[in-house]
């Protein structure tokens, strides 16, 4: 059995959803490969050569996959993953966009943000905004995968010392281009594997408001989300929403202010491994999952917070 | 210009679901079902178009149990023009493409828009593949759409923020929550909804197979998490959260 693994990157270095998919093939077992597929991406393929367990490092350098565009590279991941066992990508939404493309062009199923590994052929995966976990087994010759990145530990960044073979093939499919792109900067920790995330939802009631939240975040070392609701009012941009259909988080610590607790937020952030509530509804649903809540005006309490922290 | 929509009947999203006692799925028996979220901004942004002259007739599509027709009505409601049930109950991502691929075959759409994710499932697939199988680009968790000169511009929400490309039509949209805001449908357009034309199929229409290639062993509920406590003041918050759960 060998694993094929996709990297998630930005061309200079490996993003730390890669680590948790190598765990993800470790669990099933086999000889694992890492594709790297981009522009100018030698710092990556290098980076993901020294991950421990790779015993293979595969480097598509084209301009064609500078951008990530699934119509690329869905074909190059269907042509090299007819040599594989399995393949495996990070439930990004670059997984997410490109991954099902490549299953459809292999002629398989894919199985969506498994939760776990039972064996080389089962998996878990969560249903219904988690609220089932089902238990999958699948018949194909490749089992197409993507893999939720906070129910794997992250595999070791260095350590390992693969070979990186360069990969000739370049397709462009020739019906996409890339156009622009509104990437948010920050100097805080990213969502997805930030130790400590605190969020804030409609109950901020303007974007302006968020800034007692940043300021917390940066005395605590953490990364902020946000509800949809918060999202939708345009208080803060879409990629900070958690939950079933935004990033999935599971810090050690969730701190929830002024959010509800939809079934549809708790997807994203219920495998947090401290929940901590502030809201001034006694009865909001959220106190339902966390260890800690405080029924009580965010405005009194997030500053007196970060007076204590 | 002819759209294709493609929608989903899915428990209704405010119902907490429970797993069945015997662990072969979710309790569906006397639970309300609607269009997927993602499905209605769907059909929402396919009557836009027709309102601003850009699509000319909208197609919806669903593969599903003979009461999915339900949510077909709902769909024809909303504005679209017609529809199509292709009749198979509980096909996977892969089926659903391929019946898809050949209904845009016959239909020659110049877009299709699907939601990005059946919030039953969360499976997040079935835009994507049908853009595979029929060799399409695909705008994918789209925030805005603009059909222009032959082409498509998409902004995408992504990981990072948002990113925009431009994509030769025939092409596949799937929807994000920020796409639009469906409206409801009037009275007068639910009675009239029930004239517009539906037409059944079959998988064998089509020469599809679809045959599962999952099987699900069983669905359990997840982990439970443990209660937790009410704190009174932020002191004593902050000193749990030191002392107790030891995470700051
Ligand atoms: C298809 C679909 C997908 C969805 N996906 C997601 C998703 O990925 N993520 C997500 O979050 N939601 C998602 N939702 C939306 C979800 O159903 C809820 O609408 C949303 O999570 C509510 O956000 P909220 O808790 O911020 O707002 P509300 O539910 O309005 O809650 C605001 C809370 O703030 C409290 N509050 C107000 N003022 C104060 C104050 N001064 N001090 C303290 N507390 C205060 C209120 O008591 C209230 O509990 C989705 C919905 C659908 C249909
Ligand atoms: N059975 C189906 N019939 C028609 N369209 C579907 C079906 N299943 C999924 N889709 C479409 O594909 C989208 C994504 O679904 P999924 O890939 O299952 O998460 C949905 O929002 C629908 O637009």
């Amino acid at each position: 059995m060998t694993i094929l693994v996709i990297a998630e990157h930005d061309n200079a270095s490996i993003k730390g959803a890669t680590l948790n998919t190598v765990t993800a093939a470790q669990a099933i077992g086999g000889d694992i490969h890492v594709l790297v597929a981009g522009a100018g991406a030698q710092g990556a393929a290098d980076a993901a050569a020294k991950i421990a367990g790779v015993s293979k490092v595969l480097l598509a350098d084209s301009a064609a996959y500078g951008h990530q565009l699934a119509e690329n590279l869905g074909l190059l991941i269907a042509e090299l993953g007819k040599g594989y066992s399995h393949v495996l990508a990070p439930a990004t939404t670059n997984g997410k966009n490109y991954l099902p493309r490549a299953a459809a062009l292999l002629d398989v199923a894919q199985i969506s943000e498994i939760s776990k590994v039972v064996s080389a052929d089962t998996f878990e995966r969560p249903i219904y905004a988690g609220n089932a976990i089902a238990t999958v087994q699948s018949s194909d010759s490749i089992k197409v995968i993507t893999v939720r990145p906070t129910a794997f530990d992250a595999a070791a960044a260095t350590g390992g010392s693969a070979a990186v073979e360069a990969v000739g093939a370049a397709h462009d499919a020739g019906k996409s281009s890339f156009v622009g792109e509104e990437l948010a900067k920050s100097d805080r920790p990213e969502l997805a594997g930030a130790k400590i995330v605190v969020s804030g939802g409609r109950g901020m009631g303007n974007g302006d408001n968020f800034k007692i939240l940043y300021s917390l975040a940066d005395k605590l070392g953490a990364a902020v989300g946000a509800s949809r609701a918060a999202v939708d009012a345009g208080f803060v941009p879409n990629d900070m929403q958690v939950g079933q259909t935004g990033k999935v988080v599971a810090p050690q610590l969730y701190v929830a202010v002024g959010i509800s607790g939809a079934i549809q937020h708790l997807a994203g952030m219920k495998d947090s491994k401290v929940i901590v509530a502030i809201n001034k509804d006694e009865e909001a649903p959220i106190f339902s999952v966390a260890d800690y809540g405080l029924v009580g005006d965010l405005f009194d309490a997030v500053p007196a917070i970060e007076k204590l922290v | 210009m002819k759209v294709l929509v493609a929608v989903k009947r899915v428990v209704d999203y405010n119902v907490k679901v429970r797993v069945k006692a015997d662990k072969t799925g979710v309790e569906l028996a006397n639970v309300k079902m609607a269009l997927n979220p993602f499905c209605e901004i769907a059909v929402e942004e396919a009557v836009r178009l027709k309102e601003k002259g850009v699509a000319t007739e909208i197609v919806v599509v669903t593969v599903g149990a003979t009461n999915a027709q339900e949510q077909l009505r709902t769909a024809l409601a909303l504005g679209a023009d017609r529809a199509i049930l292709v009749e198979a109950d509980g096909a996977e991502p892969l089926a659903v493409a391929k019946l898809l691929k050949a209904i845009a075959d016959q239909e020659q759409p110049g877009l299709i828009i699907v939601g990005k994710q059946a919030i039953d499932d969360d499976n997040n697939q079935t835009g994507q593949m049908l853009a595979a199988l029929g060799g399409y680009g695909q705008g994918t968790f789209a925030s805005v759409v603009k059909v222009e000169g032959g082409k498509a511009q998409v902004t995408r929400e992504v990981d990072g923020g948002l990113q925009t490309v431009e994509l030769a039509l025939p092409a596949v949209v799937t929807t994000d929550l920020r796409l639009n805001e469906p409206r409801y449908a009037s009275l007068p357009n639910i009675m009239k909804a029930k004239k517009k034309p539906l037409d059944i199929k079959s998988p064998a229409d089509f020469g599809v197979d679809v045959s599962p290639r999952l099987k699900t062993l069983k669905v359990e509920p997840p982990a439970e998490r443990k209660a937790g406590i009410k704190v009174k003041t932020v002191e004593e918050l902050v000193e749990k959260l030191k002392n107790e759960a030891k995470v700051i």
